[in-house]
C-alpha cells in the first residue's frame, strides 16, 4: 500500500475507452465528494461552506455530463467501466481532513484549487507519456478543462476578504449527543 | 391432618452421602414406580460439594398424577447421618412415617428422633458388603421396594435400564444386593399404593427444564444462546443435543451479556430465539433486553428462579425476581412475562411464550423456577398445542416498507436481511417510523404508544390464567406455586369449603377485565407466594382492582410451599 | 487508479450509501471509512440487502444507517455478540462488525477475545482514534499513558491495549490495520478481510478532528506500508506485534484456521423428539 493518499503518477491507458473510463471515474468520485462535504456543512449548520461546495459539486457535475457525452460509444452504459474500486483516489477527491465545521470561503476554495490543480498536472502528464494520438489529445483537452476550473477558482478567491484570526474559535464547548 | 381427596399418594426420601449414590438410586425407585403404572414427582436437595456431599432423593408416587411435594414423608432411608442436618427443615416427618437407618451410621441426629417416627434398624452396609461389588444403595432399593410393595423384579429392571448398558457386571452385584435388601426390610406396616400395572400408551417422565426446552423447540426457536447458571444449565445442555436435530444451532456464550446479544442478533435475522439464565444471569441483561423492547426484536428469556438477592442459594426455589421482570428496564419498556403453573406446564408456557414474542416482536420473560425446573415428574401426554405464529413480514419488496409504522395493532412488518429493498437499521436510539434516530416528540411518543398498543391490543386469550371454581373466597396466585395450591384447594372443597382458584400465567401485561371477570362475586382473595417482600401481592394492589378483603401471604424460599400449609390459611380465610 | 478493466460489476459505491447524512464533525476519519466501506462493498457486488452492518456505541458505531445495508445499532460494547448471534443463524449473509476503540476494547473486551477465539466468519473493523469521542473526551484502552484529561488528570498512566497482539494471541484469522485517509488502501483490506473466511480484523486509524486534532493530524506523516511482507507463522507475527510502532500498515496476519460455522445435524419436527420422555 502507498504512503497515505494518492498515487499520482498517471495509470497505464491502453484505449481511448479505458481513459474516458478513468477520466469519469474521476469526475463522479469528486461531484460525489464536493457533495459529501456539502452534506456535512450543512448538517453543521455552515451553510455559506455547503453552498460553495455544492456549486463545485454541479461544476463537476457538469464536467462529467460533458465526458461522459464526448465519450460515446467508447463507454458501455455511461458509467464507469468497472476498475477496482480499491485503488487510491483520484486526484481531485478532497481529503476528508483539511475540512472544518467553521472553516472559511477562503479554505474551502484553497482546497479545491489545490485538488484542481493535481487535477490538471495529472491529466498533463497522461499527455504527455501516452502513446496513442487519440489518448494525448484528449487528456490534453482534459487537462485544459480542469485548468479552466483552476482560473475560475482564482477568480473567485479574488473576491475574497483574507481570513481574520480566531475564524476557528467556537466559544461553546463540546457537547454530546448519546 | 390433610387428606388429599384424590387417591393416597406415598412419599419416600432417601438420603446419603460421599459417593452413595442417592440420586441414581431415587431415579431408579421412580422408573420401576412408574413401569409398575404409578404417577411420580422427584425432587432432589444436596450440600455444596461438588461430589461426595449429602444428598436427600425425594420421592413422592401416587396412582393420580402429582406435581407438587407433599407434606410429609412417609418414609426416610438413611444410609448415613453425614451432615443430615442439613437437610432437618426438608424432611417433615411424624409418628406416623418410619425411618430406616444402617445401626453402622452411629448415633441417630436429634432432629430425627424426636419426630416420633418408627425406626427400623437394617445393617445395610454390613449387607452391601457381602456381595461382590454390593452397593449400599441397592440394599435400600430393595427395602424400599419389599416395604412399598414394588416387585423387586421392577426395581431391577430399572437397575438394568439404568447402569446396564454401561456394567454388566455391576448388574449382577445389584440384583443380588437389591433382593438382599428386600429380604431384609422390616416388617413394619407402611401406607400401601394399588399398583395399577404397566401404563397405558401415553407417559412422560419429564422435568421442567426439559419440558421448557422441548416446548421452545415446539415454538420455533431455531437459535439458543446461552451461559451455564444453576438452576437453568439444563435447559442450554437439553437443547444443544436437541435443537441441532430440528434444524437449529446452540452456542454457548462468553457471558450472558453475549447471550442476550447473540439471540437478538440471530432474531434479527429472522430465527426465534432462546436464551435461559437465572436471576444473576437476568440482572446482566437487563440493558440489552431494553434494546430489543426499543428496536422491537422477539426474544424468549427463561429465567429460572432461585433464592436472592444476589448470589442467593443456587439450588432453592423463590418466586422472588418478578420485580425485576416486570419493572427491571430503564424507561417505560413495556414487555411480556410468563410464569409456567406445574412442570409438566413448562412445555405448554415455554410453546406460548415463543409464539408471543414471536407475534408481538418483543422480549418475552418466562419465570420458571429451580422447584419446577430440577424437579421431574411422571405426567400423562400433554396434549398437542398448535399456534399461528407468524412474524409479520412486509407485503412486498422495497414496498416503502416502514419498519415501525404506526399500525392499529401496533405491530409493524419487520423485515429480515436478505429481503430485497427493506433494509433498515434496528436501534436503541429513539427513532421515527422508518427507524431514522430522532429526537422529536412526535417521534418518542409516537413509538412509545406504538409499543404499548401492540400489547394492550393483543387478545392473549384462555392460555393468561387458569382458573378453577366457584366461590367468595378466591386463592389468588402465579407460577409454581399454584400446583401446590390446586391440591390445598382441592382438599378445602372436599373438607366443604367453596373456594376459586386462579393462577396466573401471565403477568405482563396486565389484564384487568380478564382478572375482573374472574374476581365477580369474590369478596375475599388470598394472595399467596414464594417471596419475602410479596412482589405480586404489591404488583396486583398497583395495577388491578381487588375485593375489599385480601390476605397476602408470602413466604420466601429455601423451603418448598407444601400444600398443607397452603390449607391451613384457606381455612384460616373460610372462617368468616 | 488502478486501471483494470474489469466489465461486469453491479454496483457502483453509492448504491450503498444511504440517504442519512453523517453527522461526525467534518475532518473525522470516519467519513472516510464510510467511504471505504462503500467502495469495499462495491468491489465485492453483494446486493445490499445481503449485508449486515452491526454496531455498539460511539461516533463510529453510528456507521450502520449512513448506509444502504441492513444495519443494527445496538447497545454499548456488545456488536460482536449480535453479530454472532446473526452470522450464526444466517450464514448466507455478509457480516461486517463496526465498532471503535472505546466500545470494542473496553466494554467490549470481553467479547473481542471470544470472537477472535470463535473464528467465526465476520470482518470486524474498528475505528482506532485513542480516545472516547461521543462523550467529550475521556480516555480510551489504546489513548497513550501520558494524555491529559479532567477524567485523569496527567494520563492515566496505564500501558495501553494492543489490539492486534490481542487478537493473535485469542486466535483471529486475519488481522490488518489501515489509516483512514488512504481511503483505497481501507478498501482494499475490507475487500480482503471479507474475503478471508474466518474472523478478521482490521484496525483502522481514524483522527479525531476535535479532541485528538494537534496529536493526530500528523498521523498522515506517521502511517506506512509494513517493510515486510504479510505471514501466516503465529510466533513470527507476535515478534512483530509486540514491537510494532503501531503505524504499520497492511495485512500483518494471515492465518489458516477453518471458521466456525455450527451447522444443524438434520431437520426433524419436534415431535421426533418425544420418545426421549415417552416411557
Amino acid at each position: 500500500m502507498t504512503n497515505s493518499r494518492q498515487s499520482n503518477e498517471p495509470p497505464r491507458l491502453n484505449s481511448v475507452a479505458e481513459f474516458f473510463a478513468q477520466a469519469l471515474a474521476i469526475e463522479v468520485e469528486a461531484t460525489e465528494r464536493y457533495g459529501l462535504l456539502a452534506d456535512q456543512m450543512e448538517v453543521h449548520n455552515n451553510k455559506e461552506i455547503a453552498a460553495i461546495f455544492r456549486k463545485m459539486a454541479l461544476i463537476e457535475a457538469e464536467h462529467r455530463n460533458e465526458i461522459a457525452r464526448r465519450a460515446g460509444d467508447a463507454l458501455v452504459a455511461g458509467r464507469p467501466a468497472s476498475f477496482s474500486w480499491t485503488g487510491p483516489d483520484g486526484p481531485e477527491a478532497i481529503d476528508c481532513e483539511g475540512v472544518h465545521y467553521l472553516m472559511t470561503p477562503r479554505r474551502a476554495l484553497t482546497l479545491a484549487r489545490f485538488n484542481e490543480e493535481r487535477a490538471v498536472k495529472y491529466f498533463e502528464a497522461i499527455a504527455a507519456a501516452a502513446i496513442d494520438p487519440q489518448i494525448a489529445a484528449f487528456a490534453a483537452d482534459m487537462a485544459a478543462d480542469e485548468r479552466n476550473h483552476v482560473v475560475w477558482v482564482d477568480q473567485w478567491l479574488e473576491q475574497i476578504a483574507p481570513d481574520e484570526p480566531g475564524w476557528d474559535e467556537d466559544p461553546d464547548p463540546p457537547v454530546h449527543s448519546e | 391432618m390433610m387428606k388429599s381427596p384424590s387417591e393416597a399418594s406415598l412419599s419416600i426420601v432417601l438420603t446419603g452421602s460421599g459417593g452413595a449414590g442417592v440420586m441414581t438410586a431415587g431415579q431408579i425407585l421412580l422408573d420401576a414406580a412408574t413401569n409398575c403404572g404409578l404417577y411420580g414427582f422427584m425432587t432432589r436437595s444436596t450440600g455444596p460439594q461438588i461430589r461426595g456431599g449429602e444428598a436427600a432423593a425425594m420421592i413422592r408416587l401416587s396412582s393420580k398424577p402429582v406435581q407438587s411435594p407433599g407434606d410429609r414423608f412417609d418414609i426416610l432411608l438413611a444410609l448415613d447421618f453425614e451432615n443430615l442436618q442439613r437437610f432437618a427443615d426438608e424432611l417433615p416427618l411424624d409418628s406416623a412415617s418410619l425411618i430406616i437407618a444402617d445401626p453402622a451410621a452411629g448415633e441417630m441426629p436429634g432432629f430425627l428422633s424426636n419426630t416420633g417416627a418408627a425406626i427400623g434398624l437394617v445393617p445395610m452396609s454390613k449387607l452391601a458388603k457381602g456381595v461382590k461389588g454390593g452397593r449400599i444403595a441397592m440394599v435400600a432399593l430393595g427395602i424400599l421396594a419389599r416395604l412399598i410393595c414394588l416387585p423387586e423384579a421392577a426395581i431391577i429392571a430399572a437397575v438394568a435400564a439404568s447402569i446396564g448398558r454401561k456394567k454388566p457386571e455391576a448388574l449382577a452385584a445389584s440384583e443380588a444386593a437389591v433382593l438382599l435388601g428386600a429380604s431384609a426390610a422390616p416388617d413394619v406396616a407402611v401406607p400401601k399404593l394399588p399398583l395399577p400395572g404397566a401404563p397405558e400408551q401415553g407417559r412422560w417422565s419429564i422435568t421442567g427444564n426439559e419440558a421448557t426446552g422441548f416446548g421452545a423447540l415446539k415454538g420455533g426457536v431455531k437459535f439458543v444462546a446461552g451461559y451455564p447458571i444453576t438452576p437453568a444449565t439444563e435447559i442450554l445442555e437439553w437443547m444443544a443435543h436437541a435443537l441441532p436435530k430440528c434444524g437449529g444451532v446452540l452456542v454457548q456464550a462468553e457471558d450472558e451479556l453475549a447471550s442476550i446479544n447473540m439471540i437478538m442478533g440471530a432474531s434479527y435475522g429472522g430465527a426465534p430465539s432462546l436464551t435461559a439464565t437465572a436471576g444473576p444471569g437476568l440482572s446482566l441483561m437487563i440493558e440489552s433486553l431494553g434494546l430489543a423492547v426499543a428496536s422491537e426484536i422477539p426474544v424468549l428469556v427463561v429465567d429460572v428462579m432461585r433464592s436472592g438477592p444476589s448470589t442467593g442459594i443456587a439450588t432453592k426455589s423463590e418466586q422472588s425476581d418478578l420485580n425485576i421482570a416486570v419493572y427491571g428496564l430503564h424507561g417505560d419498556a413495556p414487555h411480556v412475562v410468563t410464569a409456567p403453573l406445574s412442570v409438566g406446564d413448562c412445555l405448554l408456557t415455554a410453546q406460548w411464550s415463543v409464539h408471543l414474542a414471536e407475534t408481538l416482536q418483543t422480549p418475552v420473560i418466562m419465570l420458571s423456577d429451580q422447584s419446577l425446573g430440577q424437579a421431574r415428574v411422571v405426567i400423562d401426554r400433554p396434549e398437542d398445542v398448535a399456534f399461528p405464529t407468524k412474524r409479520l413480514a412486509p407485503e412486498a419488496p422495497g414496498a416503502g416498507n416502514e419498519r415501525y409504522a404506526a399500525t392499529e395493532s401496533g405491530i409493524s412488518p419487520m423485515a429480515i436481511p436478505g429481503f430485497p429493498g427493506g433494509q433498515y437499521t434496528a436501534d436503541g436510539l429513539t427513532h421515527n417510523t422508518r427507524g431514522t434516530p430522532s429526537s422529536q416528540a412526535k417521534d418518542h411518543v409516537g413509538q412509545l404508544d406504538k409499543r404499548q398498543r401492540k400489547l394492550d391490543a393483543f387478545d392473549f386469550g384462555a392460555h393468561w390464567a387458569e382458573i378453577d371454581g366457584e366461590g367468595e373466597l378466591a386463592v389468588l396466585t402465579w407460577g409454581s406455586t399454584s400446583e401446590p395450591l390446586r391440591e390445598a384447594v382441592a382438599a378445602a372443597r372436599a373438607g366443604g369449603i367453596k373456594v376459586k382458584l386462579i393462577a396466573l400465567r401471565l403477568i405482563a401485561p396486565t389484564q384487568p377485565a380478564l382478572l375482573a371477570a374472574a374476581l365477580e362475586g369474590v369478596k375475599r382473595v388470598l394472595v399467596i407466594e414464594q417471596n419475602h417482600t410479596g412482589q405480586f401481592w404489591r404488583y396486583l394492589r398497583a395495577h388491578y382492582d381487588l375485593p375489599n378483603e385480601v390476605i397476602p401471604i408470602h413466604c420466601p424460599g429455601p423451603l418448598p410451599i407444601r400444600p398443607g400449609e397452603a390449607f391451613a390459611h384457606i381455612q384460616e380465610g373460610a372462617r368468616a | 487508479m488502478n486501471m483494470i478493466p474489469n466489465v461486469g460489476k453491479a454496483f457502483v459505491p453509492a448504491d450503498y450509501k444511504s440517504a442519512v447524512k453523517p453527522v461526525w464533525c467534518p475532518g473525522c476519519g470516519d467519513h472516510s471509512v464510510l467511504i471505504s466501506f462503500q467502495r469495499a462493498l462495491a468491489e465485492l457486488a453483494f446486493p445490499p440487502e445481503q449485508v449486515a452492518i452491526i454496531s455498539g456505541i460511539g461516533c463510529s458505531s453510528r456507521i450502520p444507517a449512513y448506509t444502504n445495508c441492513y444495519g443494527f445499532h445496538g447497545v454499548h460494547g456488545r456488536s460482536l455478540a449480535l453479530a454472532t448471534g446473526l452470522k450464526v443463524a444466517r450464514p448466507d449473509l455478509t457480516v461486517l462488525v463496526a465498532s471503535g476503540d472505546g466500545d470494542g476494547f473496553s466494554i467490549g473486551g470481553n467479547h473481542f477475545l471470544h470472537a477472535c477465539r470463535r473464528n467465526i466468519d465476520l470482518t470486524y473493523v474498528v475505528m482506532d482514534n485513542r480516545i472516547y469521542g461521543m462523550t467529550k473526551g475521556q480516555p480510551s484502552p489504546t489513548t497513550e499513558p501520558d494524555w491529559d484529561t479532567a477524567i485523569a488528570p496527567g494520563g492515566t498512566g496505564l500501558s495501553p491495549f494492543h489490539p492486534l497482539v490481542i487478537a493473535l494471541a485469542s486466535g483471529a484469522n486475519f488481522i490488518a490495520r489501515g489509516f483512514a485517509g488512504d481511503i483505497g488502501g481501507c478498501a482494499k483490506l475490507i475487500v480482503d478481510a471479507v474475503r478471508t473466511p474466518g474472523f478478521s480484523f482490521v484496525q483502522i486509524l481514524s483522527p479525531c478532528v476535535t479532541f485528538r486534532d494537534d496529536q493526530q493530524k500528523g498521523w498522515k506523516n506517521l502511517v506506512h506500508a509494513a517493510i515486510v511482507p504479510e505471514t501466516d507463522d503465529p510466533s513470527r507475527a507476535a515478534r512483530r506485534l509486540m514491537t510494532d510502532d503501531g503505524f504499520n500498515t497492511g495485512v500483518l496476519y494471515r492465518g489458516n484456521r477453518k471458521p466456525y460455522q455450527p451447522m444443524p445435524l438434520a431437520h426433524h419436527t419436534p415431535s421426533h423428539l418425544e420418545t426421549e420422555f415417552a416411557i
